[in-house]
């Protein structure tokens, strides 16, 4: 079941995108896509309005971490939920995501549930037909 | 060498479900035979046993101890995550441990109960939600008693190591980050969280031996895996060790269809919450929140 709750999926990798897009349109979100960090501010700033952000680290033109800081410097997008989903899995890459404002962080590889349980941490209710409680 | 299939015949499917139930008191039904079979046939590799057949005759021999540990070991689920459920943890960590904190603030002890612990993510989830949120009583006398059926699950239990996979599954990350350390592909947990938590081999349907000191009796997704006769003996040693104000928490699928005789469901949403019958609840509730 999709909803019109919007999730924006932020990877330079189609294939990734697809995967985490499925991941969250099973839980019930709407998946929009973007390739890099740049694309994914131009959907914000033309009045996209998701409740997460699934972010790669790694991307052309702007990476995930500037996206992270480009987010959290307009107040406007506090309320976004910014997940980052990478293959960066150094304590010190978590703590400085987490330092910029990211709010939850997934190391890949990664399974629906663990978005699911993150989610569900961050308080961001779930639409589909199968939530965790 | 090519190894033929080994398939669990319905007579040993049989035996295997007596022995298990005999052993540990842990229900199989009667269409659970694939499991069975998929849970053992790692085992028998392992064992380099040829067939199940052979699995049973070993079981049925008087010093097959060790190999029935395994078996037990092997058939018990072990599913868990950090924080499972996550919104129980969360009315702990509003509603119920900011009030149980200041009901002992004179005893400053606080004791915690949990009945198959598996691999300990339960526990330390306990633990790290008092160390981060209540500093108050880092110098309390708090314990976590941890048990599980399986000696390889305390031991594992005992280690704190966790995969990325696991450390994945419902941890925040701001607690990755302060309670855990790399250990090559593994996650290490913090020592100081570690010692926090006595992890123990124990079989929860023979007799606790505890004193009537427990605050908070975990028996989270436990129940599910016993017949009704056992499910009231477990429910009965919850409220036999539980402090009168204490309470018991079971699995979210467990608190309609194990309403007994000697809980009451606390009315909190979600908070899988059970307190003695017989006392007046011992927590002030929030006014329910308004559905969205």
């Amino acid at each position: 079941m999709e909803t019109n709750i919007c999730s924006l999926v932020v990877d330079d990798s189609r294939v990734i995108r697809t995967i985490v897009g499925r991941a969250l349109k099973e839980l019930g979100f709407k998946a929009e896509e973007a390739g890099n960090g740049r694309e994914a501010l131009e959907h914000l700033q033309k009045g996209l309005s998701p409740a997460i952000v699934m972010i790669d680290w790694n991307m052309p033109e702007l990476n995930g971490l500037e996206l992270v800081q480009a987010v959290r410097t307009n107040a406007a997008w506090n309320d976004v939920r910014l997940i980052m989903i990478t293959s960066e899995n150094e304590l010190e890459r978590v703590q400085t995501a987490l330092d910029a404002g990211a709010d939850e962080y997934i190391m890949k590889p990664f399974t629906k549930e663990m978005i699911q349980d993150k989610l569900n941490l961050l308080g961001v209710p779930i639409p589909g037909p199968a939530p965790a409680i | 060498m090519i190894s033929a299939p080994v398939t669990l015949e319905r007579e040993e499917f049989h035996f295997i479900r007596d022995f298990v139930y005999r052993t540990a008191a842990i229900v199989i039904d009667e269409d659970k035979h694939y499991l069975v079979e998929y849970r053992l046939a790692p085992l028998i590799e392992r064992e380099g046993m040829p067939s199940f057949r052979h699995l049973v005759s070993e079981l049925k021999q008087p010093s097959s101890g060790p190999l029935r540990s395994r078996v037990v070991d092997a058939i018990t689920t072990n599913e868990t995550s950090f924080f499972r459920d996550s919104r129980p943890f969360e009315i702990l960590r509003r509603i119920i441990l900011p009030q149980l904190i200041e009901h002992r603030r004179y005893s400053r002890t606080l004791h915690f109960f949990f009945g198959g612990c598996s691999s300990g993510q339960e526990p330390y989830s306990i633990a790290m939600l008092l160390r981060n949120h209540f500093p108050e009583i880092d110098d309390w006398n708090i314990r976590l008693t941890a048990t599980d059926i399986s000696g390889e699950m305390v031991r594992r239990a005992r280690e704190g190591l966790f995969t990325q996979f696991e450390v994945n599954r419902g941890l925040p990350a701001r607690l990755l980050v302060r309670y855990f350390e790399r250990a090559g592909i593994h996650w290490r947990i913090c020592e100081s969280i570690r010692r926090m938590v006595d992890f123990q081999e124990i079989n929860l349907t023979r007799p606790l031996n505890l004193g009537k000191d427990v605050d908070i009796f975990f028996l989270r997704n436990v129940l599910i895996y016993f017949d009704q006769t056992e499910r009231c003996r477990l429910l009965a040693q919850a409220r036999d060790v539980l402090r009168p104000d204490g309470c018991l928490m079971l699995g979210a699928a467990e608190t309609t269809v194990f309403s007994n005789d000697f809980f009451i469901p606390l009315p909190v949403e979600f908070s899988n919450l059970f307190y003695l019958k017989g006392t007046p609840s011992p927590f002030h509730l929030p006014p329910a929140e308004p559905h969205q």
